[in-house]
């Protein structure tokens, strides 16, 4: 069992939770996950470490399924049953340049710890924010701190730049030399996104989410193409080299259990009403 | 005295009616009683020169185990067994005994060979039920041993190397000790209660499991290097695809990933257990053996129909027999001698596309070699398609360790000592043969932790 040491809401649907877990913890990398699994019923979901603090790490998650709502409820004090970690292979994060740092959604989670190793190695940092609107935004002073300059980009224009990060990684392009580019968030952003830097032939990663069983690169459950080639994203990633992913394909396999998901969250909000039916008699 | 018995008394296996086991994942085999298995054991000739032992990877001393069965010795019996084997619930279920103690049997010239692994089975179950006694353990050498991998060779090397006086810690990314024997083999062939108390049995000789640990990632190398010695355990889990077209559409699995959701994850009983799983109506697996066969009958008894499809022909089939015999009680359909080459559909599986294969000259495995027959493919209706055609040594430790020589396949080269080629740093099991049986694992492990015990002590 692992203790939740501060659990708490970020934004709309976003939560933090902080674990103490000494073995990921005092090996965790930029770029690495884990593997939560909540309880003896639980699935194994792959989370990524977003920061770091003695015996304890950060997850930021967005709840979407029935694993992450359940997650969301949970407390300080309360406990996860198994943290597997960590897990993948670190970030490549040697000395470029400048470079570029894209968060779309929750995928910003997973860039100040990265921001921080690029930086300790000499690089010059700039962030990039995305969100669909100003409430959805995160970790923006963590981001502020740990990059040389933040941008900003909402889809509605309520908060920094109206439009996409896409186009804020083009203007910092135009303006500057761009060495290395990380681009994070969901699988269409990402695909999208890198877009803009393959012309230029910008080195440019992507951390990639595929469902995963063990983790460990025993089940190929999150086996994904690049440059023409099956790789293991738990093992051989989760960052690969953008411009040479089959997205097409990982969004075909993020759809595998699209009804299981749905029925699942469905069954466990359906008892939740149920429970909290049961306090009012209380 | 023996007791001369005819050959027509042979006790018959009791394996449960199949429209009762095909809704459940309980054991099939359901054992024997003790009177049955007295009698069985009565069969035993004793020899003098016992052919069993030879053909059992860990030497266990049947004729005296089997000895005291016929005497209704049980305890006693599982105190020999357990000398040389501390998973015998285990070993007396998944042995291939056919080719090991019962292949060497000298009654199985004329009759039927002693039924040595239900007797095990036997003895073991009986022993556990009234309260495992704990072998002696000697007195603490102060020294520390890391074993990475609680599968089979990971749990029978800590078990022998505590029982020697070792600080062992056993290392296990997994959040259940047990590797293949619980994420890979079903219940219906190995209940996981038992695999558990087996376990538990190991721990208790004072073994260390840390669970959850990924060695070369949550244990840098340099950690276990600090160790005494190492012994890696670490498995073959690394499935192979046949890199077919269509391969990675929703609905494909490896074997590993699909009896990992079901038999670790519980995915059979989703959504009370959150693990999803695609419920194939029409399921093909492809491969010939002793996984594909326990992938098939897993996904028969998550109620699809289900064919399996074998590119050599049935006598070639490397499944355990009765195995084989069991997944054609329950409904398997087998097409041998063809091959799958595409998968077809669009957002999932529509169908798979085979072709017929013909056996030529003998290859290397002095086998036909299948050859695909020009013009002769077909469709089988299919929305589920799991391959089971191998694993490959785990490569993530290995690749961790540039200094481990390996062989061409990933494996970890070892001499005969299980030594690897750097300094106290031993393995053995499938992450040294490539993937192979439980028991031949589990005797690789033995032998290492007595080389591992005598390069301590020579020290």
């Amino acid at each position: 069992m692992y203790s939740i040491e501060k659990a708490e809401q970020l934004a709309d649907k976003v939560y933090q939770m902080w674990v103490k877990a000494p073995h990921v913890a005092h090996h965790a990398q930029a770029g690495q996950f884990v593997i939560f699994r909540i309880d003896e019923k639980g699935e194994r979901i792959p989370l990524t470490i977003s920061a770091v603090d003695g015996d304890s790490f950060r997850v930021i998650f967005m709840t979407i399924g029935k694993t992450t709502t359940h997650l969301a409820a949970l407390r300080a004090g309360d406990s996860v049953q198994d943290v597997a970690g960590p897990l993948g292979k670190p970030s490549e994060t040697h000395r470029f340049g400048t470079c570029v740092l894209v968060g779309g959604g929750v995928g910003t989670a997973s860039l100040p710890i990265i921001a921080r190793s690029l930086k300790a190695s000499g690089n010059r940092v700039i962030g990039i924010v995305g969100a669909r609107n100003a409430g959805l935004l995160i970790l923006e002073d963590e981001m502020t701190k740990a990059c040389d300059e933040l941008l900003i980009s909402t889809d509605d224009g309520t908060k920094g730049f109206h439009g996409f990060a896409a186009d804020l990684l083009k203007q910092v392009m135009a303006r500057e030399q761009v060495d290395a580019v990380w681009i994070i968030g969901p699988a269409m952003m990402m695909k999208v996104t890198c877009e803009v830097t393959r012309p230029a032939g910008i080195k440019t990663f992507v951390s990639l989410n595929p469902v995963m069983v063990d983790g460990t690169g025993m089940c190929g459950s999150c086996r994904v193409i690049v440059g023409g080639e099956t790789r293991f994203a738990c093992v051989d990633g989760p960052e690969f080299d953008a411009h040479r992913v089959d997205f097409n394909m990982l969004m075909g396999r993020l759809r595998t259990y699209q009804p299981e998901e749905k029925e699942s969250l469905e069954r466990y909000n359906a008892h939740i009403c149920a429970c909290r039916g049961g306090d009012s008699h209380a | 005295m023996r007791i001369s018995v005819p050959a027509g008394v042979v006790i018959p296996m009791h394996d449960r009616n199949v429209e009762q086991r095909l809704h459940d994942f309980k054991e099939v085999d359901g054992g024997l009683t003790a009177d049955e298995a007295k009698i069985e054991a009565e069969r035993c000739l004793q020899c003098k020169k016992p052919l069993c032992v030879k053909g059992c990877p860990v030497t266990i001393d049947i004729p005296a185990f089997v000895r005291e069965v016929a005497s209704g010795n049980f305890r006693k019996a599982a105190a020999v067994i357990k000398e040389q084997n501390m998973l015998p619930a285990i070993c007396g279920r998944v042995c291939p005994q056919e080719v090991q103690c019962e292949g060497q049997c000298i009654l199985g010239l004329k009759e039927k060979p002693i039924s040595i692994g239900e007797l095990e089975r036997f003895v073991a179950d009986t022993e556990r039920a009234q309260g495992l006694v704990l072998p002696q353990r000697k007195a603490a050498t102060g020294r520390r041993v890391a074993v990475v991998g609680a599968g089979p060779a990971g749990l029978t090397a800590a078990a022998e190397l505590a029982r020697m006086g070792y600080a062992v810690t056993l290392f296990e990314s997994l959040h259940a000790a047990g590797g293949v024997l619980m994420y890979g083999i079903p219940a219906f062939r190995l209940p996981k209660e038992i695999v558990k108390a087996e376990i538990d049995a190991v721990l208790s000789l004072g073994v260390e499991l840390k669970l959850n640990h990924l060695v070369g990632r949550s244990v840098t190398v340099k950690e276990l290097l600090s160790y005494d010695a190492v012994f890696l355990g670490t498995g073959a889990g690394l499935p192979y695809f046949m890199g077919l077209p269509g391969e990675n559409l929703p609905g494909v699995y490896s074997a590993n990933e699909f009896l990992t959701r079901v038999n670790l994850m519980h995915a059979d009983a989703f959504p009370v257990s959150d693990t999803p799983i695609k419920r194939g109506s029409r399921v093909v697996v492809a491969g010939g053996g002793n996984v594909a066969m326990d992938a098939a009958r897993v996904a028969r008894r998550l109620g699809g129909k289900v064919t399996l499809v074998y590119r050599r022909r049935e006598e070639d089939l490397p499944a355990r027999e009765e195995e084989t015999r069991r997944a054609k009680e329950e409904g398997i359909e087998f097409v041998m001698c063809a091959n799958p080459v595409k998968i077809l559909g669009d957002q999932g599986i529509t169908g798979i596309e085979c072709v017929r294969m013909k056996m030529c000259a003998a290859d290397q495995s002095g086998r036909p070699e299948p050859v695909p027959v020009e013009g002769s493919h077909f469709t089988i209706d299919a929305d589920v398609f799991i391959a089971a055609i191998g694993q490959g040594p785990n490569p993530l430790l290995i690749s961790e360790i540039p200094d481990l020589r390996r062989g061409k396949r990933g494996n970890v080269i070892v001499d005969d000592q299980f030594r690897t080629s750097m300094r106290k740093v031993f393995a053995g099991g499938d992450v040294a043969t490539g993937a192979a049986t439980v028991i031949l694992a589990m005797g690789a492990a033995k032998s290492a932790a007595h080389a591992i015990d005598t390069m301590l002590r020579e020290e």
